[in-house]
């Protein structure tokens, strides 16, 4: 017998008392203002800055003011200048040396600061080697918990998606937390109104 | 007699600064842990939910791991089974090298501590590179996790740059856990570009969709598999849940019980493979499915490891990780070890004080301190029982079954405040151990209420 049949077998045969599936229908925390709640939790436990783009804000000068000193930029979200792309470079490791990445969020939780990012790129490696994101997000798409969030999300043909809350960030030394880990040093959310 | 734990334990202690240090910094997250529980009217609901989705789901685990594997197989990505550790750790080393594998960079994963995957590897003349953090540094001084969660929070920032400096050259004598942090994000970056593998563990396994979730704050689980094409997932039987609805009151619980955070900073969904790339997920059963037959220990499949037992519990608090013989510590641990092998883990009934402080904090409800209460009463018939605690029980059995004996015993007990101190503080009796005895009182209780002195 393959390990697989065996150990489908043993489950089956050695589960005494099943339980029922539940019903489940929590009623998630709401926000007055979840705008409002997403900004905070974002600037505060999830360490990002928070920038809005207001109608007829140019997003290059934008992307610029927020990162003056940026010589390497890559994304492919349309009308960004970009000097790497995403979906052109041979391999996920030409994305390093990024100094910003700018990606496109599709729904933010106010709960957690969370934003949902759908792989829209042929490497998802932009979302986590560059130093710093830009993450896009429109405010008509903040949703107030992750109950919410999850009947929201879609996925593409890629195949992957992730929240992310802000930058990288650990307090494995001692307790003490430090930004840039890993993956991206600094987040800055464009929160837009379309 | 004592166990290994205890023992241990008593070491542990001699720095009384250290571990006041390890208390503090676990009851810190144990109170904010609190504080995230306190600001969700839906708590004890969120909680109720993952018990009752928990409890569904491992016992209709076969059913859920077919539509899984039907899911996952459709994404494109290979499934593979294992019956035990052994076949678990030969599926993965062929997988590397039938593509050519020297390097792993790989993100936490309890599931390959317990099959021991590292060493495994390391003897193919695979490098297999942590990316974790308090992992790696770990890895560089050759110790075991003390924690699930904060594997190396019983390690000085000073060790941690007299490591740097030999292992990877950080400047001599800085130990600034900011500049440390940073001198590791360039050593493991290095890693992650010449790897040729990324392994992860799994928080969850989505049956409906066959997603894999992995939870991280550092990203390393997300580089780990953003940059080298071949992607493994380990992943416990019982890590799944059947879909996007369980999967919501999952993540919120996670993090909040864990660590006391809204949110771990990265909570990414792995459905397909990489464009160009591959996906395996390797189930390991390593005794899961006998664990489902244990009428009083089944419930300890319920848990995804947030480490909230370990951070309230005060025996763990005082003791340190390493205290256990087990490598998942805590009251989790306890349990998770007895069923992995009771003769080896026994040791670790003795940590616990029945306070139930972990049944309370468990977001899944693992029914914990009772099932450490029932091992305990199984102690004597696998022969581990104390000598001296089953001496003393059995003279309370004839104290409490002859009243005459008792209240006679009771009258005198007063008489023994009068002994010097050297006669009751002595080594059988372990509650003087620490502690000067308390005074027995004059009258009983019993007494006082017969002479009318007892008032509502």
């Amino acid at each position: 017998m393959s390990s697989r049949e065996d150990i489908l077998a043993r489950l089956r045969k050695n589960t005494r008392n099943t339980y029922d599936k539940p019903e489940v229908n929590i009623h998630g925390i709401q926000y007055d203002d979840p705008v409002a709640q997403f900004i905070h939790v974002a600037t505060t436990a999830g360490g990002a800055r928070l920038m809005e783009l207001k109608e007829g804000d140019d997003l290059n000068a934008k992307i610029r003011e927020a990162y003056p000193d940026a010589r390497v930029i890559s994304s492919n979200v349309p009308g960004v200048k970009a000097d790497r792309n995403p979906d052109n470079v041979a391999e996920a490791q030409d994305l390093d040396g990024t100094d910003v990445g700018v990606i496109q969020g599709e729904v933010g939780v106010a709960e957690n600061a969370c934003i949902w990012i759908p792989q829209t790129m042929k490497e998802k490696a932009i979302c986590f080697i560059s130093e710093n994101l830009v993450i896009l997000l429109s405010r008509h798409n903040i949703v107030n918990n992750m109950h919410e969030a999850y009947r929201r999300i879609n996925f593409n043909d890629y195949g992957f998606g992730t929240f992310i809350s802000g930058p990288s960030k650990t307090a494995d030394i001692e307790q003490s937390l430090v930004y840039g880990a890993q993956a991206a040093r600094g987040v800055t959310i464009f929160l837009t109104s379309p | 007699m004592s166990t290994k734990h205890s023992i241990a334990a008593r070491q542990f202690n001699e720095d009384a600064d250290k571990v006041t240090h390890h208390d503090n910094t676990f009851w810190s997250v144990r109170q904010k842990r609190d504080r995230m529980a306190q600001a969700l009217p839906e708590w004890e609901e969120l909680r109720a939910a993952a018990d009752q989705i928990k409890r569904h789901t491992v016992t209709h685990l076969a059913d859920y791991l077919e539509q899984f594997e039907a899911n996952a197989t459709k994404n494109g990505v290979i499934v593979h089974w294992a019956k035990d550790a052994e076949e678990y750790n030969a599926i993965v080393l062929d997988i590397l090298r039938s593509h050519n594998v020297t390097k792993v960079v790989k993100s936490k994963s309890m599931l390959t501590e317990e099959c021991h995957l590292n060493e495994h590897l390391i003897a193919a003349g695979i490098d297999p590179v942590e990316t974790d953090l308090g992992e790696r540094i770990l890895q560089l001084m050759e110790l075991a996790p003390s924690h699930i969660v904060m594997p190396a929070i019983h390690i000085t920032k000073e060790q941690v740059g007299k490591c740097f400096e030999e292992k990877i050259g950080s400047q001599p004598g800085n130990c600034d856990p900011t500049y440390l942090t940073h001198q590791a994000r360039l050593h493991l970056r290095d890693n992650f570009m010449t790897a040729q593998c990324g392994m992860t563990g799994a928080n969850f396994g989505i049956a409906a969709t066959g997603d894999v979730v992995v939870c991280t704050n550092e990203g390393n689980a997300d580089m780990s598999t953003s940059i080298p094409k071949l992607h493994i997932v380990s992943m416990g039987i019982e890590k799944l849940i059947p879909d996007y609805d369980a999967m919501g009151v999952f993540q919120r619980l996670l993090a909040r019980c864990g660590t006391g955070q809204e949110t771990t900073v990265y909570t990414s969904h792995f459905r397909k493979p990489r464009p160009g790339g591959e996906m395996h997920i390797v189930l390991v059963d390593n005794g899961r499915s006998e664990i489902i037959a244990d009428e009083e220990h089944w419930q300890t499949l319920k848990c995804m490891r947030c480490g909230a037992c370990m951070n309230t519990c005060p025996v763990y608090r005082r003791s340190g990780g390493y205290s256990y013989t087990y490598f998942i510590p805590g009251p989790i641990g306890i349990n998770l070890g007895m069923l992995k092998d009771k003769d080896a883990n026994y040791h670790n009934l003795s940590a616990c004080s029945l306070c139930c402080s972990c049944d309370n904090v468990c977001p899944v409800k693992v029914d914990l301190s009772a099932q450490i209460y029932r091992w305990r009463q199984r102690l004597d018939e696998w022969h581990h029982a104390d000598a001296v605690k089953k001496t003393m029980s059995m003279g309370m059995r004839f104290l409490f079954n002859h009243p005459a004996v008792y209240t006679g015993t009771l009258r005198m007990a007063s008489l023994v405040n009068h002994l010097p101190s050297f006669m009751t503080n002595f080594r059988l009796n372990a509650w003087s151990v620490g502690h000067e005895m308390p005074q027995f009182a004059k009258k009983s209780f019993h007494q006082l209420w017969k002479e009318g002195k007892v008032r509502k």
